[in-house]
């Protein structure tokens, strides 16, 4: 990534975000006045809606078409033109959601925020529910499928031999071309009539022949693509079964344990709000805390420990979902980035980690207790918050319940391929 | 068809740099039209003419070994890729100019060869540091080729040029930088291409002719080591 501006809106963009999470501690902590707050606030959403609506797209758009070698010429025009696109539609997305409201105006900040909310809770969810069944997954090693070093010995020897046979095979295919060459350098020193008459009959067996080398070469190379990554699999689980069995890989399993099972909650969570259509008015903290109190009869000072423990809630949460994020985002960083690409890509990574920020504030709400989701509302407008806890659960619903089909599919393939008996 | 004997060349670099290009420009004398992302390896070969020109000239086969991914792969990648580094004659070190990391990263890359391939024949690695000392006595020749020439503008390329010249010495190694999507670069007679048959002839002869009778022994050294460790499996 090397243009400047790139790079600068992309940290802007981060900067911001970071600073509405800030905030949102602040709320919790008390620190700093409120009016202070309140304008910080203001400013804060102003910049990052005004960068993520306007600026991103725009240059995303740019760098999208000057990559596109025909359009070179005119490339502030058809970016303007890919900008207006992208408005009309966002625009247009707000219609069949009920966030209408008849008494604000076209430019107004919930209009904006409502947009940017509803992409950006569509993002949140499906991440989080696929997050949500794969960790699981992964961390369990009740999963692990028993990987013997046989098995890899095995693999390798069977991509070994594919290597060679493909080398055997291409050897064939050169050497019958430089043949094929010489001996059309002989040809032509050959005086016509005759020598066309030779090469017609003497050639097409030649080629015919290596036509049929090149697809079985070709089938060859798929098979030893698709052995590779069996291997590298193999080797992958090999290594986390190795892991498991340390002590870092013991605690970690037991870690696994625990958010697996607060995984499967929020599902079912997520099914009852859904089931039952409402959305829950207090937090998941301060209800714990009440039932707790209520069938254990501990005198615990509600509000007090309440206070604390959200706090910390919140901060884990914030805390692992940015780490999440920013770790995936490296990590299909890298997977799919080229020179060409690679600034389109940081573009469209900075607009996805602005939205999902966005939208990530909007759903704290629902963890925050009463008092705090105050100034969250204040500052926000009237959005119709618990259309959006709806959407999310929905999304959440639905993300999960695909990938935990997807997984099943292909956990269920994998095993019968190599397992020894 | 007489079969002849075979060497082996492995072409590493980062992902992106072009070596599937370069292997097809190699191969076919003709441009790679829609490259796409290897994965695993790819091999093609060359019929090469040994000691072209003169009476004892002799055909072998080169074959090339693309061998895709990044050197900060997972573990498990890399130990699958190690079955491709078997019986190494020659490696091509392929980085792109235009990119400075690709050249950065050759290091590891020749390390991850080298190390895969040098049983233990004393070649200490002094925990993946760069140590000019081993390429010295690397009894395996290297060639390092940079690619994407042409995208380099006018006022940068004599940089670029000392860049790679100082790369090119450290290895111990030949250079060639061009550009793979323009066949003029490897034409019979440039000196692209008279460096690539040297380096080719360097290969054979490290192979089958043995010059020195202290790498005969060195050779043979090396096979009792071998046999060693794999009689303590």
């Amino acid at each position: 990534v090397r243009q400047y501006v790139v790079q600068v809106v992309f940290s802007i963009t981060f900067a911001f975000s970071c600073t509405m999470f800030e905030l949102i501690i602040f709320e919790i902590l008390g620190t700093l006045s409120t009016a202070s707050r309140y304008f910080h606030w203001k400013l804060n959403l102003y910049v990052i809606l005004l960068v993520l609506i306007f600026v991103v797209p725009f240059y995303i758009g740019y760098f999208v078409v000057s990559n596109i070698r025909l359009l070179q010429r005119q490339r502030l025009l058809f970016a303007c033109v890919v900008w207006f696109t992208f408005m009309y539609f966002f625009w247009k997305l707000g219609d069949p959601f009920p966030i209408l409201s008849p008494k604000h105006g076209i430019l107004s900040i919930e209009q904006l925020i409502s947009r940017v909310g509803v992409i950006g809770v569509t993002l949140m969810a499906l991440l989080s529910g696929f997050g949500a069944v794969n960790c699981p997954y992964t961390y369990m090693s009740y999963f692990l499928r028993n990987v013997t070093d046989s098995d890899i010995l095995a693999l390798e020897r069977r991509l070994q031999q594919t290597m060679d046979m493909i080398v055997s095979k291409k050897k064939r295919i050169a050497m019958t071309r430089r043949q094929m060459y010489q001996r059309g350098e002989d040809q032509s020193k050959q005086t016509g009539f005759w020598g066309i008459i030779k090469s017609v009959t003497s050639s097409p067996s030649a080629s015919e022949n290596l036509s049929l080398i090149q697809q079985e070469v070709d089938a060859l190379e798929e098979l030893s693509r698709q052995l590779f990554l069996e291997t590298v699999d193999l080797q992958a689980t090999k290594e986390r079964i190795e892991y498991s069995k340390t002590f870092q890989g013991k605690y970690f399993n037991v870690l696994g344990y625990f958010f697996s099972i607060y995984c499967v909650w929020k599902i079912f969570m997520a099914t009852i709000n859904i089931v039952f259509d409402r959305v829950g008015k207090t937090d998941p903290v301060t209800r714990g805390i009440e039932i707790t109190v209520n069938y254990l009869g501990i005198q615990f000072d509600v509000k007090f420990w309440s206070q604390h423990i959200s706090f910390i809630l919140v901060g884990i949460i914030i805390v692992t979902s940015i780490r999440g994020l920013l770790i995936t985002l490296t990590k299909f960083f890298y997977a799919i980035s080229s020179s060409k690409s690679s600034n389109v890509i940081v573009l469209v990574l900075a607009q996805i980690m602005g939205m999902y920020f966005v939208s990530s504030v909007l759903l704290i709400r629902m963890s925050m207790p009463l008092e705090y989701r105050t100034i969250v509302t204040e500052v926000l407008g009237e959005l119709q918050f618990n259309f959006y806890h709806r959407w999310f659960d929905v999304i959440f619903l639905v993300s999960a319940l695909s990938s935990i089909l997807f997984l099943y599919l292909a956990h269920k393939q994998a095993p019968e391929k190599h397992m020894t008996p | 068809m007489a079969s002849l004997d075979r060497v082996k060349v492995l072409v590493l670099g980062d992902s992106g740099v072009g070596k599937s290009s370069l292997v097809h420009l190699l191969c076919h004398n003709q441009v790679l039209g829609n490259p796409s992302w290897t994965v695993g390896c790819s091999v093609d070969v060359r019929v090469h003419d040994y000691k072209e020109g003169t009476p004892e000239e002799k055909a072998y086969y080169i074959e090339l070994w693309d061998v895709g991914g990044s050197v900060g792969s997972a573990s498990s990648v890399k130990s699958t890729r190690a079955v491709f580094y078997n019986s190494v004659n020659g490696i091509i070190l392929v980085h792109d100019l235009t990119n400075k990391k690709s050249s950065q990263n050759l290091h590891r890359w020749s390390l991850e060869a080298l190390n895969k391939d040098s049983s233990p024949t004393g070649v200490i690695v002094s925990n993946g540091d760069y140590d000019r000392e081993q390429f010295a006595e690397n009894p395996i020749p290297l060639l390092l080729i940079g690619t994407k020439y042409d995208q380099i503008p006018e006022n940068k390329r004599n940089d670029v040029l000392a860049r790679t010249a100082f790369l090119s010495e450290d290895f111990n190694a030949e250079e060639i930088n061009l550009d793979c999507t323009n066949p003029r670069y490897f034409a019979a007679g440039s000196s692209n291409a008279v460096k690539l048959s040297r380096f080719f002839d360097k290969v054979i002869e490290k192979r089958y002719f043995i010059r020195d009778p202290c790498q005969a022994t060195a050779f043979t050294d090396k096979k009792r080591f071998n046999f060693k460790s794999l009689h303590y499996d």
